[in-house]
């Protein structure tokens, strides 16, 4: 198993974040892992990217030109990963942010309302969570335990109490995600 | 303990790393991409466990004098920088150079020259094996390309600058420092004790007892004979170490038709053009330096005699290349692709370099 990801998005959407729940959740499932963020000014409002990739073998590079899944969360990133994407691989978009569809035919593009469900159930900050459970219902690469224990490790305990809600958004993006090509 | 396996930044496994192999001092200030260092070091408290001193300095110039000065005394000392904080420190590194004083100093890259990009960069290869400051000096130069080798060479480091009493740079890069990898921290070592310090490093200044003279450290000798002498003892041990020390890493390079030569994050990235290229019939190798001084001339000579062409990759306009030419003297294209500014060039536009260089020696 090796799968390439980027995702990308505005500074606080939780991009990083989610990269890193991810290669957490590889890293107990004893895969190798690489966690690649792009850490400029972008951190602060703008785009911020990061590249995970989860591997049964030893990853020789951790940038990469094309990904087997892209998580994209605004139209900058859409512009900038849609081509990127590997023939036959997921896109996955959060169609609050954009003003255009991802237009490829040769991918498989999914769609998940992610932002608004996160201000319907007011957790904002649980948007990240609600594309990474939509990404697992795609992509079952890491076991759910595997995630909230990854999660664990990735939250300072004081926010150790958040972790429910958490689950909860995990859970919720499963049932919200929807191919659309 | 020590086997356990912890996902974490390059930046952080060289803090932890130098907390375990008994550190004595980190003196530093902060800058982008490499702030981590300290930053981990902080949070970890380990003046309260091993006893360790973590300070931050009110400048680069400041912290590597606090290293020259720690050094002076036996003690496992180190300071980590980005490029225009490791500029300042020239002038202290060619001092305790010539003083040979042992100590270790991290450069993580970013782009330049002058204030520049935040932006990981490999441009400081010149500044790091071609002296930076002045004087007929070497640096022993290390250069990581996982996160576990952030751990692993900063231990690496500080052996051989004891071995040498020789400053060793570990030249990373803001990827490599930022980037997140699984790794196995070393075991913790102890502090040397004083007795020890005494022992292993006769020369340090600890105190002079009533049975040898004052141990004196300096760089200065203003009788030119002097100054001479200093410099024909310091050149017999830099042959030494070209002699014993040479690290270099080879993927596939056996049936190789061309070789790509890369340092730290590049080596990876033209792994992976390798794959595609192998994919694509190419018979194609990489060869790792992981010492940029010194430097496998030989390996590369070797290679020199049994390929077609070699294509050198790196973050900067083309200055390890210059070793690579000097190794391979002719015997074949040696080509460079380096993207600048605080660019990671992407495998395929590796690709892309290596075709031309293919196609211009077919």
């Amino acid at each position: 198993m090796k799968e390439e990801i980027i995702i990308a998005g505005f500074g606080g959407q939780g991009v990083l974040s989610m990269g890193k729940i991810l290669a957490y959740s590889g890293l107990l499932q004893g895969q190798e892992v690489s966690w690649m963020p792009s850490y400029g000014p972008e951190q602060r409002g703008g785009t911020a990217n990061v590249t995970v990739i989860l591997s049964d073998e030893r990853i020789s590079s951790p940038i990469l030109n094309q990904y087997d899944t892209a998580i994209v969360l605004n139209q900058p990133s859409l512009d900038k990963f849609e081509s990127t994407v590997k023939p036959g691989g997921v896109l996955i978009v959060d169609p609050h942010g954009l003003s255009r569809m991802p237009e490829r035919t040769d991918i498989q593009v999914y769609s998940i309302d992610a932002t608004e469900e996160a201000t319907r159930t007011n957790n904002q900050k649980t948007l990240n969570m609600i594309i990474l459970g939509g990404y697992l219902k795609i992509r079952p690469i890491v076991k759910i335990e595997n995630v909230m224990a990854g999660l664990k490790k990735s939250l300072p305990e004081r926010h150790h109490h958040l972790l429910p809600i958490n689950e909860k958004a995990i859970n919720m993006g499963m049932d919200l995600i929807k191919k659309i090509n | 303990m020590s086997e356990e396996v912890k996902l974490m930044k390059g930046n952080e496994a060289i803090a932890r790393a130098a907390i375990r192999c008994g550190c004595d001092g980190y003196f530093g200030y902060p800058i982008t991409p490499q702030s981590e260092v300290m930053e981990t070091l902080m949070e970890e408290e380990p003046w309260k466990t091993t006893g360790m001193v973590v300070l931050q300095a009110e400048s680069e110039t400041s912290s590597i004098n606090m290293v020259y000065g720690g050094a002076c005394t036996g003690k496992k000392v180190m300071t980590s920088s980005s490029s225009p904080g490791v500029s300042l420190m020239q002038e202290g590194i060619s001092y305790i150079a010539c003083a040979e004083l042992p100590c270790v100093v991290v450069n993580v890259m970013r782009g330049g020259p002058g204030l520049g990009t935040i932006q990981p960069s490999q441009a400081d290869y010149f500044q790091t094996v071609k002296g930076g400051g002045h004087g007929d000096y070497k640096l022993i130069a290390l250069a990581p390309s996982t996160v576990q080798e952030m751990a692993d060479y900063t231990v690496k480091a500080f052996d051989l600058a004891f071995k040498y009493r020789t400053p060793v740079m570990l030249l990373a890069d803001g990827a490599i420092g930022q980037m997140m990898e699984k790794v196995v921290l070393p075991e913790q070592r102890p502090r040397a004790t004083e007795e020890e310090i005494r022992a292993n490093c006769p020369w340090a200044i600890v105190g002079k007892p009533a049975s040898r003279g004052r141990n004196v450290i300096t760089s200065l000798a203003l009788k030119s004979e002097e100054m001479e002498a200093t410099n024909i003892k310091l050149q017999a041990k830099y042959r030494e170490i070209e002699k014993n020390e040479v690290i270099v890493e080879m993927h596939n390079c056996e049936d190789a038709d061309y070789i790509i030569v890369a340092f730290g994050l590049c080596a990876r990235i033209c792994q992976k053009t390798m794959e595609m290229a192998r994919e694509k019939g190419l018979k194609v190798g990489v060869l790792r330096p992981i010492t940029l001084w010194p430097f496998p001339t030989e390996e590369i000579k070797a290679l020199a005699n049994k390929c077609k062409g070699m294509l050198c990759v790196e973050m900067n306009a083309g200055q390890m290349v210059e070793d690579v030419r000097l190794a391979v003297n002719g015997k074949v294209d040696v080509q460079s692709f380096g993207r600048l500014g605080g660019i990671i060039p992407a495998p395929d536009e590796v690709l892309n370099a290596l075709e031309k260089l293919v196609a211009d020696n077919a």
